[in-house]
């Protein structure tokens, strides 16, 4: 597959099981000298267990490795940094109260008479640095200087080391717009060098910036390897979500849509911003609608969700709700005026382990069970009990801790919580991420019911086939920015690839499309 | 039981599914009875999962009775009114006190280090006003105004501020005896004032004030914890502060609160120590106290990173530690000897309330 001499990298069938279930299966990956490769894929798809496996930190079941023309097994990390083989990760993890030259040359200090050699150290971090056109002060604690320069000292200590390959996870995530073009010269400084560059990242501009191939990853697999100039950003994103059969599963509601349309939306916003992270976004929900957001990680679903609940201020932009502007300082604002948030990460921002399922069930409607200032456990009990029936949720009783339940059951309890305070707005983010088909099916009948009813709901999910079948009409975020608004037979999963992909859809009639951008924000950094 | 055996599907792999040894459904420990709740009964044999559920449980109470039990036997003059209520009670009554705003604190995820401190503030506040000749009650109610006030101090720092509790109330550990030497110029001042030092010396129907003082306290505070939004929301924010905060919890307020009502139980505990001694002495009134303190919510079961509170275990751990140290002290034990003991007791309930492999 690599042109010309033989490749510095090549990993052939590498297959992980973590307890039975496979992490990566039968993965290829190979990176040629002095090239820059992207590797890409979603959330799970098996990038990081596939560079974990390469450096050491975890040990392959089966397959074969090789590296600068020999087989290798790397014990640990440290060996495979011995090798020439760094990695930088996106979280910087250098000490911040330690000069710039300690860290550059953390462990390896040089040393004469057994101490160590400042003034060499400093000498020939700043020399390395030179190389990286970062001319500072060496001797100053890390942590004085921006994040990108933290990132180029990462990138330093990897050139001391004598690197043939670097890896940089997701190494932008953090970064400025102007702090990325440096990176970039950096990286093609090293290309120069005829040092190999492995970058992960899920900014497409980024990647065709400065990859000359790329690796798409599904499902533990390699889904294909190609020049990066060979690669339209649509064939990318599609092989990316493996989606290429376009299976409809909507069930279109073109007679809902014009009643729909004269009511006044529950929630507008306009040209939300914050930070690097939202780049103006606007959208509106309507009683009785499942708007679905969709976009690639880091497009600022997520983010949108929280600016939408008050659980981070916004820079500019408004929130309309029921008409009127609103300022939401808090969740506790957004609660207030009746909105619900089901946020994506479960375990850390959704349930109180420790807590039975009726506490965690009726956690946001307690300040409205209380009576004399005491808890009423009657009216507590009765609406635990009418929840725990509606909506099917398995467990021994109402008392069991609630992490004791599936996440499926657990999901169903977070989404009680929302529904017993009777809500106006339901944003959900992921509500069927890592739950078992059953739960999903049921959670999402549940849902078009409630709609049905009047609710509205702001749908995310990274699962096109989610959006699909249930939105009633779709806003697409690419970089940060709402795209392209999709109604009713629009809602296709080629339109919204594309959507995605390019920032346009096929065709853009929707109230909520923006323009396409250069696309310089931060994907928020989610573990992949 | 529903809990199913894996972790979720599309996660990372990496993630965090226990290896189940049996294959058949995990059994976790039921939490302990902290929470308030009745906890869930099963079937099937009685396993370690379920020795350890209990053991932290009621493990304290436990050590407690076989201590008695063992004092009854051994330790001469034990059993007799003048061992259990004058020394027994009435010197674990102010542990139990200020381990009960502890383990409310503890609960919310935080910790106090002041509240030693703080009794010698408050102390100070209410035998000056009193030597001042201002009126008893006047004294009690600034004294407890002013040890408030230095709950508010620790609450806004960890609440408002984000400092990490311990260095929070680690400021007014170190501060705090300082201004209240300040107050009295570091002098040893005597007391003679009935009304003032009722609660440290009166006995009414012949039991010292301050155990009916540290049982309402402890009623008091149990009730909130159970009963009311309140208690419920200070178990959700120390359970899972993001998940509350996006759930319409008040987390800041939920804190804040808690470290004053430490502070103001502190600061009762303080008037009652130099209502008993006759004296403020700012250098010695309440010196050790965070420890007795954290100690007793420790050895009742109750984990340090919150989530959890138990009043009564609070109140437990206070008698058992007292027990113990008075048990020691009557067997000739020395104080050295009596030290490592105490602290090995304190590693074995840390050690029964570890987290499951």
């Amino acid at each position: 597959m690599a042109d010309g001499p033989s490749p510095l990298l090549s990993m052939r069938g590498i297959t992980k099981r973590f307890l039975g279930s496979p992490a990566l299966l039968d993965a290829d990956f190979e990176v040629a000298r002095g090239e820059v490769h992207a590797l890409i894929g979603q959330n799970g798809a098996g990038k990081s267990t596939l560079i974990k496996v390469l450096t050491g930190v975890y040990t392959k079941d089966s397959g074969r490795i090789e590296f600068d023309g020999r087989e290798v097994a790397f014990p640990s990390p440290h060996a495979a940094q011995l090798a020439g083989l760094s990695t930088i990760y996106q979280e910087v993890n250098l000490v911040p109260f330690r000069s710039v030259a300690e860290n550059v040359f953390l462990n390896r200090e040089p040393k004469r008479f057994g101490l160590i050699d400042w003034r060499r150290m400093n000498r020939e971090a700043a020399a390395i640095l030179h190389r990286l056109d970062i001319d500072i002060d060496v001797t100053r604690p890390l942590h004085d200087y921006a994040i990108a320069t933290q990132q180029m000292t990462a990138l330093a200590r990897a050139l001391s080391t004598e690197a043939k390959l670097v890896i940089m996870d997701e190494p932008t995530s953090a970064l400025a717009e102007q702090e990325v073009q440096t990176l970039f010269r950096v990286i093609r400084r090293l290309k120069g060098d005829g040092v190999s560059v492995v970058f992960v990242s899920h900014r497409l501009d980024e990647l065709y910036a400065v990859s000359d191939r790329v690796t798409i990853m599904r499902d533990g697999r390699t889904i294909e390897q190609r020049p990066m100039a060979e690669i339209s950003r649509y064939e990318l994103v599609s092989k990316m979500l493996g989606r290429e059969l376009a299976e409809q599963l909507a069930h279109r509601r073109a007679d809902e849509e014009g009643e729909l349309a004269g009511q006044p939306p529950v929630l507008e916003a306009a040209d939300l911003r914050r930070g690097r992270a939202l780049d103006g976004v606007s959208l509106s929900i309507r009683p009785g609608e499942i708007v679905g957001l969709a976009g690639l990680l880091g497009s600022g679903r997520t983010e949108t969700a929280r600016a939408l609940f008050g659980a981070d201020p916004i820079d500019s932009g408004t929130i309309r709700i029921g008409g009127a502007p609103v300022h939401l300082k808090s969740p506790r604002t957004a609660v207030e005026h009746n909105i619900g948030l089901s946020s994506e990460d479960r375990k850390t921002e959704g349930i109180i382990p420790h807590l039975s399922v009726r506490e965690n069930l009726t956690l946001a409607l307690l300040p409205h069970l209380r009576r004399h200032g005491i808890v009423d456990r009657k009216r507590q009990t009765a609406v635990v009990d009418r929840f725990i029936t509606a909506i099917g949720i398995k467990c021994s009783s109402p008392e069991q801790p609630i992490r004791e339940l599936s996440g499926g059951n657990q999901q169903k309890v977070l989404l009680a919580r929302w529904l017993c305070t009777d809500p106006r707005l339901l944003i959900l983010d992921e509500p069927t991420r890592g739950i078992d088909v059953g739960a999903k099916r049921d959670i999402q009948a549940l849902v078009r019911h409630l709609a049905d009813d009047g609710l509205a709901v702001l749908l995310i999910s990274s699962e096109l086939e989610e959006i699909i079948a249930n939105s009633d009409r779709v806003v697409t975020l690419r970089d940060g920015r709402s795209v392209a608004g999709l109604t009713g037979d629009q809602i296709t999963e080629e339109a919204l690839m594309q959507a995605m992909a390019t920032g346009s859809a096929a065709d853009d009639t929707g109230d909520d499309s923006g323009d396409d951008t250069g696309g310089d924000d931060a994907p928020k950094a989610e573990p992949a | 039981m529903t809990r199913a055996g894996g972790s979720s599907r599309s996660d990372v792999p990496e993630a965090t599914t226990t290896p189940s040894d049996t294959g058949g459904p995990v059994s976790e420990p039921v939490a302990a009875a902290a929470d308030g709740t009745s906890g869930v009964r099963r079937g099937g044999a009685w396993n370690r999962v379920q020795w350890t559920s209990w053991a932290q449980r009621y493990g304290a109470a436990a050590a407690f009775a076989a201590l008695f039990a063992y004092n009854a036997a051994n330790t001469p003059f034990f059993l007799t009114q003048q061992s259990l209520v004058f020394v027994l009670l009435r010197q674990a009554a102010p542990i139990a006190i200020v381990a009960v705003g502890m383990a409310i604190v503890i609960g919310t995820g935080g910790i106090d280090l002041s509240v030693g401190s703080v009794m010698a503030i408050a102390g100070q506040v209410g035998a000056t006003l009193v030597l001042h000749d201002k009126p008893f009650l006047l004294a009690i109610v600034a004294a407890l105004l002013v040890a408030a006030l230095c709950g508010l101090f620790n609450g806004t720092l960890v609440a408002r501020f984000g400092v990490q509790p311990i260095i929070a109330t680690l400021i007014l550990f170190i501060a705090g005896r300082g201004i209240a030497q300040l107050i009295t110029g570091g002098e040893l001042q005597p007391l003679a004032n009935p009304d003032f030092q009722w609660i440290g010396l009166a006995r009414p129907l012949g039991v010292p004030a301050q155990i009916y003082i540290a049982f309402v306290v402890a009623l008091g505070a149990w009730l909130v914890m159970k009963l009311t939004v309140y208690g419920r929301h200070v178990l959700a924010v120390g359970g899972n502060e993001t998940a509350s905060r996006l759930a319409g919890v008040p987390a800041g307020r939920v804190k804040l609160l808690a470290y004053v009502v430490s502070a103001t139980l502190a600061g009762l505990v303080g008037l009652i120590a130099v209502s008993a001694n006759s004296a403020s002495d700012a250098n010695n009134v309440g010196v050790g106290m965070e420890l007795d303190a954290i100690a007793a919510v420790a050895v009742a079961g109750t984990p340090l990173s919150g989530g959890k509170v138990n009043i009564w275990g609070a109140v437990v751990g206070a008698l058992l530690l007292k027990l113990l140290q008075n048990t020691l002290i009557s067997h000739g034990i020395t104080k050295e000897v009596a030290q490592i003991i105490e602290g090995a007791v304190i590693v074995g309930a840390l050690w029964l309330q570890r987290p499951e492999a």
